[in-house]
């Protein structure tokens, strides 16, 4: 791969990172909403002090956060703090910063994502290559369509009917939330990393059920294409057996645009991954950003959004360079 | 002299009815898809012709009553009758979608058309500005929008427009490609050598033999805008006081509803939401075989 395509992949990369943070900066101060005064007159009404020292404190705010400078400049400071990875602080959990909180819950969002992503693209992709795999077991490639039919059910909705049965009326398994009330975070105990197991394998079903369809539908699609490849035919005729064939002259050819797509569906991954979280009540950026949601809190909002954006939009471009290292004939070029 | 009279042999030509009814027939996901929908807007109609929209909201009736023949559905923690929820909130859910999908759809189109037939810098900086944005997960950029509404003056209409804001770029590059591939085929050199002006051609040429194509892009979109209405209202950024599909799971899951036991509060939503994102992905899929002929099932 070319020097040239590395450096226009990674100006890319700062574009979005900074269409990104202008959007986040100018959409909430389009709107009338003054968080700081709102966070106040919150105050104000429950401990009771006057207008008068509302508008100071305000004011006092404004100038410590910069925002009485003109707004150029408070663009020019906005991005250059997130170029610094510094996103602000809560407005409710002050002195708290909105990396702080975003890094006490990041764990719990990676490793659901990480153990779900990876599960459900192992296992589409098996299905999806036996189920073109003309010489597999009928039975074995039926296997592939129960998920194809729950491709049309979002893990959010996965989640409520997966609660509903197995959580509340088999009572099988818990209703949410990370480990049981009680229990002391002890992570060294056996029985807590357990108890914490427990509680996560009914987010990570409603997250892989509904995933899985769509990497056995376009594995299958590739699956039929390589079949007719010369390569294949040619395999047969030396005699190969049916299952060296299957595994290094079918499913390595067929799994290349797969890991692109791993890349593609990032985004949607992520986003059904922080609602579930909220759904389920776990700890991960997904209670974070609906209790920011909830309490109004606004930089908490914005910086978990842009974090995740950076996140995202990083890993995609990071999948595209290393794309080169599986394909030997991209590396050619 | 006699004729002999030499009867033609009848040719059986199946009426239009016959052919789009075996058409269908081999298209069962359109059929299944599109029966789902039907039951669902005979429901929603004959809901709102029978009940008091008044139920549909807080304080109308007994709250935490479970499914009885009075209540069918049960009725929730605030007390809204979730049968007279499901009627308005399906309404609801379903006019957020429409509006938001045709609006997306016209702006893709116009877009598409323009960078695609014009070309040049118009081309290169519509593109470009769909290919940085399209990285950012539209979600979370709708989940600020709406973040920075004040609840309390979020409509449905303010929902569709959010989800607009950011579900244009997909169907603008979409028709884009579409549009470029047409431009190249022999009909619209013949117009042009005719003497037809770009209006001529885009109206009368190109749009259309891309209507089955944005037919289906349609449906795509009305299913992506009500996905991203209901993640929006799932977390809690909905209309609050609507019964939106979203909104009542919201409602139900902060207020522990397995906990309490209240199964019929967020299963009642959530069944009705799988139906309409199901039945539309079947829609979908029928669809995209008749604007996609190389795909399409002959006898």
């Amino acid at each position: 791969m070319s020097l040239k395509r590395i450096v226009g992949r990674l100006v890319f990369l700062v574009l979005v990172i900074w269409a990104a943070s202008t959007i986040t900066f100018f959409i909430p101060r389009l709107s009338p909403r003054n968080p700081i005064r709102e966070r106040f007159a919150e105050l104000a009404r429950i401990g009771g002090f006057s207008p008068q020292d509302l508008e100071a404190i305000v004011a006092s705010y404004n100038t410590k956060f910069g925002l009485d400078k003109p707004l150029w400049q408070q663009y020019f400071d906005y991005v250059s703090s997130v170029a610094r990875f510094d996103l602000g602080v809560s407005l409710n959990k002050y002195p708290k910063t909105v990396i702080d909180l975003i890094m006490e819950s990041l764990p719990w969002t990676i490793v659901l994502l990480f153990v779900t992503t990876i599960l459900s693209f192992v296992l589409g992709n098996l299905l999806g290559a036996i189920a073109a795999w003309p010489r597999a077991p009928g039975w074995l490639r039926s296997l592939a369509t129960p998920f194809v039919l729950l491709m049309g059910v979002p893990p959010v909705l996965m989640g409520v009917l997966l609660l509903f049965f197995i959580g509340f009326r088999l009572k099988l398994l818990p209703l949410g939330s990370a480990y049981s009330t009680g229990m002391v975070p002890d992570w060294s105990s056996l029985s807590f990393i357990l108890n914490v197991a427990k509680h996560q394998i009914l987010p990570a079903l409603s997250l892989i059920l509904g995933s899985v369809g769509g990497w056995v539908l376009s594995m299958r699609g590739m699956g039929v294409t390589i079949q007719g490849e010369d390569y294949v035919l040619f395999a047969e005729h030396k005699g190969l057996s049916g299952f060296v064939i299957f595994k290094d002259y079918y499913l390595r050819n067929a799994l290349l645009p797969q890991v692109t797509g791993l890349a593609l569906a990032l985004g949607t991954v992520v986003t059904s991954n922080i609602v579930v979280e909220s759904l389920f009540g776990l700890p991960g950026l997904g209670r974070v950003l609906s209790q920011a949601i909830q309490a109004n809190d606004f930089l908490v909002i914005y910086g978990i959004v842009l974090f995740i954006t950076i996140a995202v939009a990083t890993l995609m471009v990071v999948v595209e360079l290393l794309y080169p290292l599986l394909d030997p004939r991209i590396r050619q070029e | 002299m006699t004729t002999v009279a030499i009867s033609q042999p009848e040719v059986l030509r199946p009426g239009r009815f016959t052919l789009t009814l075996r058409y269908l027939r081999r298209n069962q996901s359109l059929v299944i898809g599109l029966l789902i929908v039907l039951g669902l807007a005979i429901f929603t109609i004959h809901g709102m012709l029978t009940i008091d929209p008044k139920r549909a909201y807080p304080l109308a009736v007994l709250p935490k009553q479970p499914p009885s023949p009075q209540h069918i559905f049960g009725t929730d923690f605030f007390g809204r009758d979730l049968y007279a929820a499901m009627v308005v909130g399906l309404w609801q859910t379903a006019l957020i979608g429409i509006i938001a999908g045709a609006l997306g759809i016209t702006i893709g189109v116009v877009l598409g058309f323009t960078s695609a037939y014009f070309g040049g810098l118009v081309d290169s900086v519509i593109k470009g500005i769909c290919q940085v944005l399209t990285p950012i997960p539209a979600f979370l950029i709708q989940v600020i929008i709406a973040g920075s509404i004040d609840k309390r003056e979020v409509t449905i209409y303010t929902m569709a427009f959010i989800v607009v804001l950011l579900a244009w770029m997909h169907p603008t590059l979409v028709i884009r490609a579409q549009v470029l591939s047409m431009k190249e085929r022999q009909f619209v050199s013949v117009a042009k050598l005719s003497g037809m002006g770009d209006i001529g051609i885009i109206f009368q040429e190109i749009l259309p033999n891309l209507l089955p194509f944005i037919a289906a892009a349609f449906v795509g979109q009305v299913f992506a805008s009500m996905f991203a209405s209901f993640y929006l209202a799932v977390l809690g950024l909905g209309p609050l006081r609507e019964p939106l599909l979203g909104n009542l799971i919201w409602a139900a899951q902060s207020q522990g509803a397995f906990f309490n036991g209240w199964w019929w509060w967020p299963i009642t939503p959530a069944v009705a939401m799988v139906l309409i994102l199901g039945s539309l992905a079947l829609i979908n899929m029928g669809l995209d075989e008749i604007a996609n002929p190389r795909i399409r099932r002959t006898e």
